[in-house]
């Protein structure tokens, strides 16, 4: 957190709200397309429209969504999907605990309940690279509201309209939340060594589960939760006094 | 499939308690101090599992990706907005799924 002042981001001049709505410019740059791929496929996997509407307003959660109406197009049982989408979310429980600590301590509870329905990788993501020490509740609903209504707006257009992009400018917005993570990532690991080493490690931890065959039967959602438990656990245990972020 | 809508809400359910639970009741807690140091690598951690080795495939070209991917990392190492490094990101993975 040393001397780097960003007065674009200086939260002095607008409001907590504000500012999170203006954090959630590039998440919501990275929804749209996926909430209109969503929508598509939805219709062409035979989903009723209100049903597709209704997943995106009710779940939020791009991954439970999208292996969601896979398996009832191909006719997996009730539980089973609901105990996929349950595991698949099982890392929100780590995210949910960090950005804990994160948020003013002493935060109704009622409110909090209310944002934790807005906890994605990106919004948990760019939350917990805010350089501010603690973040207010309402910086966290300015994230979630145009996050989540990017997210339903893509929908929307998926499925009502149909039709969406043009087919190259949409493959190449699938990388949007990717390159969001990298330029979250990036500065910090400038700043910190002990950063660096931790997502250096994340990835080839994550990229030794991906490609070893014989660990296919953990799905993507565990073998996240396994990557971030493991790499966490040894950044807590190498850098136990390290400041970050 | 019947009842999909009952599907939809408990999804949805499933989806929310592992997201509500720990922020509301860990939020007034004063943690461990292993445990707190645990939990500030936990975004680090997720970020580098996120990112790789899913943005190899997220253009369906892995070329495309790479030169995206790198574009992004070079704007993000000289500290430019986010959002521009979305747009680069994108603009990259375009122009590589072109070239190549």
């Amino acid at each position: 957190m040393k001397h780097q002042v960003k007065p674009a981001l200086s939260p002095t001049r607008s409001s907590p709200f504000t500012d999170g709505l203006k954090a959630a410019v590039p998440i919501a740059i990275g929804y749209i397309p996926i909430g209109i791929t969503f929508g598509l496929l939805a219709r062409s996997a035979g989903i009723p429209n209100y049903i597709a509407v209704m997943m995106s307003f009710i779940i939020f959660a791009g991954a439970s969504q999208f292996v969601g109406i896979n398996l009832i197009a191909l006719g997996t049982s009730f539980w089973e999907i609901v105990l996929t989408t349950f595991i698949l979310n099982l890392r929100h429980l780590l995210m949910s605990a960090s950005l804990s600590q994160k948020v003013v301590p002493g935060s109704s509870k009622g409110i909090l309940a209310l944002l934790s329905f807005g906890i994605t990788d990106e919004t948990f993501s760019v939350a917990s690279f805010r350089e501010e020490a603690q973040l207010k509740p309402e910086f966290l609903m300015g994230l979630n509201l145009l996050a989540f209504s990017a997210w339903n707006v893509g929908t929307w257009m998926g499925v009502f309209l149909a039709a969406g992009l043009p087919e190259a400018i949409k493959t190449s917005m699938g990388i949007a939340l990717y390159v969001m993570f990298i330029g979250l990532l990036v500065p910090s690991c400038r700043r910190s060594k002990a950063t660096l080493f931790i997502a250096l490690l994340a990835m080839a931890v994550h990229g030794l589960l991906q490609y070893t065959p014989s660990l296919d039967f953990l799905s993507i959602g565990l073998k996240i939760v396994i990557t971030t438990i493991i790499t966490a656990l040894i950044g807590a245990i190498i850098f136990p006094e390290e400041e970050q972020v | 499939m019947g009842k999909l809508w009952l599907l939809v809400l408990i999804m949805g359910l499933v989806t929310y308690i592992p997201r509500m639970l720990p922020l509301t009741l860990l939020n007034n807690m004063q943690l461990p101090r292993f445990l707190n140091s645990f939990l500030r690598f936990v975004p680090f951690a997720a970020l580098g599992a996120l990112i790789f080795p899913g943005i190899l495939s997220s253009t369906g070209n892995i070329n495309s990706a790479l030169v995206g991917g790198a574009i992004s990392l070079l704007l993000a190492f000289r500290r430019v907005n986010i959002t521009l490094v979305v747009f680069g990101g994108i603009l990259g993975a375009y122009l590589g799924g072109m070239l190549w």
